[in-house]
């Protein structure tokens, strides 16, 4: 990857982070800490990688993303405002009563949402379900989800697990946002989920580590991934929860907290700063 | 008498034969010689997957086969699908309104020997209860194979119960028989009270009004195929004309077809209304016949309710 085109992605990445804030704070509700962690594979998804059509966002054939960790929505409705699938001034109404934007991703309601998600575990399923399509109709599309690394201590995620690698889902890539923090502490403190490659790898899956905010290593992780043949791709994805504002980093505190007025200014600013210095 | 089959047995004959249409795709969960979507799967192999004994991940597989345009069949036995997916049915399936046919075999008490924890008696209440979604339990071959038909064509998520014992194909008899979702059918005429039965409870309630005669009562029989939408309609003008309702069905008594009735009689033009059933107990091992008698579900004892019923008439 180009120098710029990954000071374009981490730019985006930073502008999903404003845009998902943005969301949050009107209604003071949401999720930011896993918004910011998943920001920069949603950038480098819908940006460079995923063949999308903002006009035309149920193209039969086009490649699909199943947000698994449903809560995360303020960063992929942001995603999907500036990708241009709606305006984003609609992002201020966000769950509010009569908008659209419910508090978790809804396909029926939102264009460009793929699956609606929210119970977590669920989400891989209907991504596995996706890819099985494509292979049972022969379609060129590719299918990623993105699980969260608490969510995965949901039984059925390995149920689907199990399924993707038995039916050899090629068109499948999976991301695990490993930002390391659940609600009530840390994934080791509440059900350590770890070694999270190993079972992966034991369910017959191609399994790739990567830095869950390195552009260029995310998208040749999803390369990686379309050239593997006969198996379902992970990319675990280390990440920090509340990425890009310095006092939500790596705070578990920051799961479905929202900020108080005050430090609302204070995380704007930064993530400005941070998109500036990457546009000089 | 009607031919002898199993409603799974019907349906899996059903499947196999509307399964030509090439958006149809199935998945079981190591059920198929039982839930019988054997017949497709042989037949259309490409188009089948199984899912393994992982009911959850196929209910949500289904899920995106169908956000795909595809219409899904998934199979399970009712316990499995209704009690172990309910949370799956509800939000992958039920409430982005994807094109799902979850198909529950070996509904209620006639499962038999496999006892209380396959026997599923709250099915009909868990989907009944869900936004937005088709719940049908048909009573023999014919109406089985007419749902099948009818759940392709309609476009969203629905429930179809089935039954493992064999049931007496009765409906073929009924000159105008016509499935339509969401329509119950008059298949009995009488004025003194309605039995308003759903699945093999069906031919109980035809045989119970043999029963009734010979006391001098004509009771109209009313199948009720579709447990949602309740036809409201063909309930109201059974009240108004025969003044008293017996429900029967092989479900608990709690949360099916007794209480869809009753929600209707009540809000619109209540009558007495007596629910025939399973009465808020689990189930046991033995011969289907063997439970059915134990548990009351029988001609005599729905005779026994219709006499109680029309006692209770002002």
């Amino acid at each position: 990857m180009e120098q710029e085109q990954k000071k374009k992605m981490l730019s985006l990445g930073m502008k999903i982070r404003e845009q998902a804030l943005k969301a949050v704070q009107v209604p003071n509700s949401g999720h930011i800490g896993g918004s910011f962690s998943e920001a920069d594979i949603l950038a480098v998804l819908y940006f460079d990688k995923m063949n999308i059509d903002p006009e035309n966002p149920r193209m039969q054939d086009r490649d699909r993303f199943v947000l698994s960790k449903g809560h995360a929505s303020p960063a992929l409705y942001a995603t999907l405002a500036l990708r241009g699938f709606f305006p984003v001034e609609e992002l201020k109404t966000f769950r509010n009563a009569d908008s659209d934007l419910s508090g978790h991703v809804e396909m029926t309601k939102v264009r460009g949402v793929d699956m609606s998600a929210g119970s977590l575990g669920q989400g891989l399923s209907a991504a596995v379900g996706m890819a099985v399509s494509g292979q049972i109709y022969q379609k060129d599309y590719r299918v990623y989800a993105m699980v969260g690394d608490g969510e995965i201590q949901e039984g059925q995620i390995w149920e689907a697990v199990m399924a993707a690698g038995n039916y050899k889902l090629d068109n499948l890539m999976l991301f695990v946002d490993n930002n390391n923090l659940q609600i009530d502490g840390t994934v080791e403190e509440v059900m350590s989920p770890y070694p999270i490659d190993d079972k992966f790898k034991a369910f017959n899956w191609n399994v790739i580590c990567i830095d869950g905010h390195d552009p260029e290593a995310i998208a040749a992780a999803v390369e990686q991934a379309g050239a593997c043949k006969g198996k379902p791709t992970v990319a675990i994805a280390k990440t920090v929860k509340g990425k890009g504002v310095s006092f939500m980093e790596n705070n578990v505190n920051w799961h479905g907290k929202t900020p108080t007025p005050e430090q609302y200014e204070q995380a704007f600013k930064e993530i400005r700063e941070q998109i500036e210095e990457l546009e000089v | 008498m009607g031919e002898i089959i199993s409603t799974r047995e019907a349906y899996g004959r059903a499947l196999c034969e509307y399964g030509e249409n090439p958006d149809i795709v199935a998945f079981d969960a190591d059920l198929t010689i039982c839930t019988m979507s054997c017949y497709f799967a042989k037949k259309y192999p490409e188009r089948f997957r199984n899912a393994g004994i992982a009911e959850a991940n196929m209910i949500g597989m289904s899920a995106g086969v169908a956000a795909t345009g595809k219409t899904v069949f998934c199979h399970t036995f009712a316990m499995f699908a209704a009690g172990r997916g309910y949370d799956q049915i509800r939000n992958s399936v039920a409430y982005p309104r994807l094109n799902v046919k979850v198909v529950g075999t070996h509904a209620g008490l006639s499962v038999g020997e496999d006892g209380a924890t396959h026997q599923c008696i709250e099915d009909l209440s868990l989907m009944r209860t869900i936004p937005g979604m088709v719940v049908i339990n048909p009573c023999d071959a014919n109406e089985t194979e007419a749902a099948v038909k009818a759940m392709i064509e309609y476009q969203g998520p629905c429930y179809l119960r089935l039954g493992r014992s064999g049931v007496e194909n009765v409906t073929p008899d009924f000159k105008g028989y016509d499935f339509r979702i969401g329509k119950g059918v008059t298949l009995k005429e009488g004025n003194d009270v309605t039995i308003i039965a759903t699945g093999l409870m069906v031919q109980i309630a035809l045989e119970a009004t043999e029963l009734l005669e010979e006391n001098g009562i004509t009771a109209r029989v009313i199948d009720m195929h579709t447990i949602k939408p309740i036809d409201r309609d063909i309930i109201v003008k059974a009240a108004k004309e025969t003044g008293a309702i017996v429900t029967t069905e092989e479900h608990n008594i709690i949360g099916g077809l007794g209480a869809a009735v009753a929600e209707v009689l009540g809000e619109t033009y209540p009558v007495p209304l007596i629910r025939h059933g399973v009465e808020d107990i689990f189930g046991h091992s033995g011969t289907a016949q063997a439970l059915m008698e134990k548990y009351g579900l029988t001609k005599n004892k729905l005779a026994e309710k219709v006499r109680l019923a029309i006692g209770m008439k002002r």
